[in-house]
């Protein structure tokens, strides 16, 4: 309720302008705002006053003209082509691939080993349950830091040395790394990637009509082992057909180290593991918790359906138990993401250790350096929620 | 009401960046009554505590002698431990009043970083450290191989030209910490670990066997390591780098911790200059007359702290060689005092 | 011909006792039991030889490495560097200090967690207000007496309880204001707070804790100088604030609406209604809340050691390139980890101990 609704004779006695005023929500909102934009505004300009003027006191070199200049330094790790005399502004690059690369796969590993260890706490075989909750409860409750340095100093150390290389299968794992034959595709191999996509193509089309005869006639298409057929066979035949068009690179010792195939290098194989392990365990805990979440009449009605056990855990529980899982299932692939920047402990060239570490020493540009970084990892938690929201809204359309 | 949120924010904003360097740190450190040096986290012989966070070393000398002679006490010391990252910036805000952290002087840092360097305290230049197993007699044949590096440093730079100039390849395997970077070389993760040769011998007896591994011959850049203070503050300045200047003199003409107080009798004019018993004494610099005399009776002169913290009496048991006094052939070499 | 009734028969042996134990559990059918048996299998190979590493092998006191002899785990490592792993560099005389204040926190608290004792509210505003006083005066000293002890000589386990019990104390007030912002109809006031939350959840700590190490100074003027540890400080609470607000967003958003229109009606103002209706019931609920962050945060001060500060981990790990000690990192990582296990894993089931209590209060 406004002052101006009140009776005439009330509004009299207040004479000053300043308690009516006051005394209104929304000038006081009003009010209160506009202080709030003052003092963010007064605080942020001496914070820019300040710096510029240490800036200058100090004779600090500022903006970004140093992306241009040479970064004389190597990378242990780069997915595109690096070599010193590129400039920092490519370390930037090389260290956010890096990023990504071990955030990716630490998400997909994560999620298979936490969906098993969340499904495995629920067991109904007492051992398997146990060794769930006792892996949980273990691996969740010990900092992520202290996990990858453990899998990188001490499971390090045990590893042989590159002349005592263990072998398996043409791939080799020591102490620098794990060594695999790597496949290059020779001339015509571009077919067979376009058998694939094809394959994948045909197979959304036949998910659709499979989906649509089963809403008309009943029947069920086993749509498995047909888009298997499509995805893996087609590129398959393509390849047979053009004549086998790949060769191996094997990694071969030579000097000190293995050269040739591909090189997964220790640092990437720590961190990897410590946030698979780590991540693994709050997500199992968010999958039984959704699992639980469905109600069990849900389970017994399928069951009175007649519905087999694997049916039942794919279209009565999951779509169901996915509902619940998927936000909270979000903020851990997020934490995922952020928390691989702990990298830099353990030498794995992410943007962390590249640009905000050895970048930002050579140039000594803390504020640039620290601005772009953080402006990645903001903007790849947006992207992250955009996807997830996006998902999570579909998701929660097709159950309504 | 707006108006004066303004005006304070204005008036903040004023007081918050008008009236800095007013006061020089000399007058700052005096005032305060102990010198803030910013040293490393740990390196042996040049800045490490001890088990009860006593410091000792080569860098940490420095920052005693520089007490010695502002506050006529060589303990009068805050040690603030620094990782390679923040030293700049530590010293750019005034956290630190110098930087004795065994840092490289090149052209980039003295120039655009607002810093100044005052002096040579060590003439250093990097160097390998290979395992003795690997069968490797020069650098020159680690073509191919992998190296333990510490993060923010000249040594990645170097390391870089170094192989780029010979045609050779190398991974670089880059560690936080200088600690880090043994761990890594002793589970075998790189080759050869590379650094400054003073440190690669500090870092030797870290290793559980050190007779294992083996420092090459060859030095592939120059460090010159010495004190950093602020640009700008010639007086902190010229106090950093005459107490080094003095601890040089002192070594010259034979003055040491243990015998000053009989030398305060000599009769050598330049040893009564460096005494402060004639000649310039303390004025130029703002001190007391007996500024030197504080530093070499509390500190020791130079040969004496390099051979306590790196020399023939450490374990690192590294030789003067070029950081021999310009008389005994090396390059240490100070201005007169007169 | 038999009138009276048989006596009843024991259910059969494979059903009750162990065997039925087994059978149920453990073996069921044949997949089960194929999956029980190679996890026994892989559980008995790997946990002997640890076991065996960790306890039978192994020594526990002695000065030197010398006296580590039985071949297994040497842990005289860590019972001889115990009190640098507690104290950090802090002076041995005054422990006594570094024990007060954490016994106070500890006393506060209990006193707040178990039921039905009195005055809580006092007690947490002790614990709010005038324990951070009196704990800075314990620590740092500078008054009645006590010695200025500086904060770079503070490490160990005692540095990482003040980084986690200062973050989440003082990142408290700033939470919930955040919170408030976040759910109120003032446009500005709602934006400023969701892109605060929003900008502070979305970037690692790492990157704050760099930011307050090395771009903080720039940003004030020259006379200020803050400590390395206020830094971290700084940086800790900012970051922590936003995620303090969404915990305490999730506590105001269960209070039923009636509770707020009541508070209306009653003709409440905004900050009484808040003060004496919402927030005594919603932060009843928050706790679990507050110490799953609060579990979040004590794991993440280990991150401090990037920047050179030293907690528990970092001086763990410095301790092992001591000359005199070297090759026990991995009896050290155990140590760490055994700590911080024993306090996250006290402290969720606590809050989930909660939870169960507070869900029969709905």
């Amino acid at each position: 309720m406004s002052l101006s609704d009140r009776p005439t004779s009330e509004s009299s006695a207040i004479k000053s302008g300043s308690s009516r005023f006051w005394n209104d929500p929304d000038k006081r909102a009003l009010m209160f705002q506009i202080l709030l934009v003052l003092g963010l505004a007064a605080f942020l300009l001496s914070i820019i006053n300040n710096t510029l003027s240490n800036l200058e006191q100090r004779g600090i070199t500022t903006g970004f003209a140093f992306l241009d200049v040479e970064a004389g330094f190597g990378i242990l790790q780069s997915l595109i082509p690096y070599t010193e005399t590129d400039t920092y502004g490519r370390t930037f690059f090389v260290g956010l691939l890096n990023t990504v690369l071990v955030s990716v796969l630490g998400i997909i590993a994560a999620t298979v080993l936490g969906f098993f260890l969340g499904v495995g706490r629920l067991s109904k075989n007492w051992l398997i349950s146990k060794v769930c909750t006792v892996y949980i409860e273990i691996f969740r409750n010990i900092p992520l830091l202290l996990q990858i340095f453990f899998w990188y100093f001490t499971v390090l150390r045990t590893l042989p040395s590159p002349r005592q290389s263990l072998e398996f299968l043409g791939s080799f794992l020591n102490v620098r790394g794990l060594y695999l034959p790597q496949p290059v595709g020779g001339e015509g191999f571009n077919v067979v990637w376009v058998m694939f996509f094809a394959g994948l193509g045909a197979t959304w089309l036949l998910k659709r009509w499979a989906n649509k005869r089963q809403e008309v006639t009943g029947q069920d298409f086993p749509m498995l082992y047909a888009g298997l057929g499509l995805i893996f066979g087609l590129p398959l035949i393509a390849f047979f057909l053009m004549g086998m068009p790949m060769t191996v690179d094997h990694p071969v010792l030579t000097g000190f180290n293995f050269v040739g195939g591909i090189t997964i290098i220790p640092e990437f194989m720590a961190l990897w593991l410590a946030l698979t392990i780590y991540t693994a365990a709050f997500i199992a805990e968010i999958v039984r918790g959704g699992i639980l979440s469905v109600p069990h009449g849900q389970l017994e009605a399928a069951t009175a359906l007649g519905l087999p056990r694997s049916k039942t855990l794919r279209f009565i529980i999951l779509p169901q138990a996915l509902r619940v899982i998927i936000p909270p299932l979000t903020s851990q692939y997020l934490n995922l993401t952020k928390n691989s920047s702990l990298a830099t402990a353990i030498g794995y060239p992410d943007l962390v250790s590249v640009f905000a570490g050895t970048t930002l020493n050579q140039t000594g540009q803390a504020i640039e350096v620290i601005f772009m970084t953080m402006a990645v990892y903001l903007t790849l938690s947006i992207l992250t929620s955009i996807f997830m929201n996006w998902y999570n809204s579909r998701k929660a359309l097709i159950e309504r | 009401m707006m108006k004066k949120t303004l005006m304070t924010a204005a008036v903040l904003a004023a007081s918050f960046s008008g009236q800095a360097m007013a006061e020089g740190t000399l007058n700052i450190v005096k005032e305060r009554g102990v010198v803030q040096c910013g040293v490393t986290t740990g390196l042996a012989g040049f800045s490490n505590p001890d088990e009860k966070g006593q410091w000792a070393g080569l860098d940490v000398d420095v920052c005693r002698a520089v007490a010695a002679a502002t506050l006529g006490d060589a303990t009068k010391v805050k040690f603030i431990p620094l990782t390679a990252k923040e030293r700049f910036t530590a010293l750019q805000s005034g956290e630190i009043d110098i930087l004795s952290r065994n840092t490289t002087w090149t052209q980039t840092r003295d120039t655009q970083l607002g810093l100044n360097f005052a002096g040579v305290n060590y003439y250093d230049g990097q160097g390998f450290m290979v395992s003795k197993k690997l069968g490797v007699k020069s650098a020159k044949e680690l073509d191919g191989a992998a190296f333990c590096i510490q993060a923010g440093t000249t040594t990645e730079l170097n390391l870089a030209d170094y192989f780029r100039m010979n045609g050779m390849s190398y991974s670089p395997v880059v560690f936080d910490t200088s600690d880090q970077t043994v761990k890594g070389f002793e589970a075998g993760r790189c080759d050869a670990i590379t650094s400054d040769q003073s440190q690669l011998y500090a870092l030797r007896i870290k290793l559980v066997d050190p007779e294992a591994a083996m420092v090459l011959p060859e030095v592939i850049s120059k460090e010159p390591l010495g004190p950093v203070v602020r640009q700008g503050d010639d007086e902190w300045f010229n106090v950093v780098k005459w107490t080094h200047n003095a601890m040089l003199n002192a070594e010259e003409m034979g003055v040491t911790s243990a015998n000053t107080d009989e030398m305060l009798k000599s009769a050598n004019p330049n040893v009564r200059r460096l005494l402060g018993l004639e000649g310039p004494k303390g004025t130029g610099l703002n001190l007391n007359d007996d500024w030197a005399y504080q530093i070499i009776k509390q500190v020791g002169n130079y040969g004496e702290v390099f051979d306590r913290n790196v020399g023939k009496d450490s374990p690192l048991q590294v030789s003067r060689g070029i950081n021999a006094l310009w008389s005994d052939g090396g390059l240490q070499y100070a201005p007169p005092m007169r | 011909m038999k009138y009276e009734l048989q006596p009843m028969l024991p259910a059969p042996s494979s059903t009750t006792g162990l065997l039925g134990w087994l059978k149920r559990n453990l073996f069921s059918n044949v997949k089960n039991s194929i999956a029980t048996l190679l996890i026994g299998y892989f559980l008995i190979t790997l946990l002997g030889p640890a076991l065996q590493w960790a306890f039978i092998d192994s020594d526990w006191f002695g000065d030197s490495p010398a006296a580590c002899t039985s071949g297994g785990a040497c842990w005289a490592f860590i019972t001889n560097r115990m009190d640098q792993f507690m104290y950090g560099f802090y002076p041995e005389t005054g422990y006594w200090r570094i024990n007060a204040t954490l016994f106070l926190f500890a006393a506060a608290v209990t006193w707040m967690v178990i039921e039905k004792t009195p005055y809580k509210g006092y007690v947490a505003f002790f614990t709010l207000f005038i324990y951070p006083i009196i704990g800075f005066y314990l620590l740092y000293g500078g008054s009645f007496g006590l010695e200025v002890v500086d904060t770079h000589k503070w490490g160990g386990l005692s540095l990482t309880l003040v980084l986690a019990v200062i973050g989440i104390v003082a990142a408290m007030p700033f939470g919930i204001l955040l919170a408030l912002g976040r759910r109120s109809e003032m446009p500005i006031v709602k934006a400023f707070s969701v892109i605060y939350i929003e900008f502070w959840r979305g970037v690692p700590l790492i990157t704050v804790l760099f930011m307050a190490s090395v771009m903080l100074p720039l940003f004030v003027s020259e006379e200020i100088t803050f400590d390395k540890l206020l830094r971290a400080l700084i940086g800790i609470i900012l970051f922590q604030s936003a995620y303090m607000a969404e915990v305490i967003r999730g506590g105001l958003q269960a209070i039923p609406k009636g509770q707020y229109e009541a508070a209306d009606a009653l003709g409440l103002t905004y900050w009484k209604s808040m003060l004496l209706i919402i927030m005594p019931q919603a932060l009843k609920l928050m706790i679990p809340g507050i110490v799953n962050t609060f579990i979040a945060l004590f794991k993440d001060t280990s991150l401090v050691l990037i920047i050179g500060l030293f907690d528990i981990l970092a001086i763990v790990q410095s301790a092992n390139s001591d000359t005199d000690w070297l090759g026990y990192s991995t009896e050290g990582y155990i140590f760490v980890a055994f700590v911080f296990w024993i306090f996250c894993f006290g402290m969720s089931r606590y809050s989930q101990n909660l939870e169960k209590r507070l869900k029969t209060g709905y």
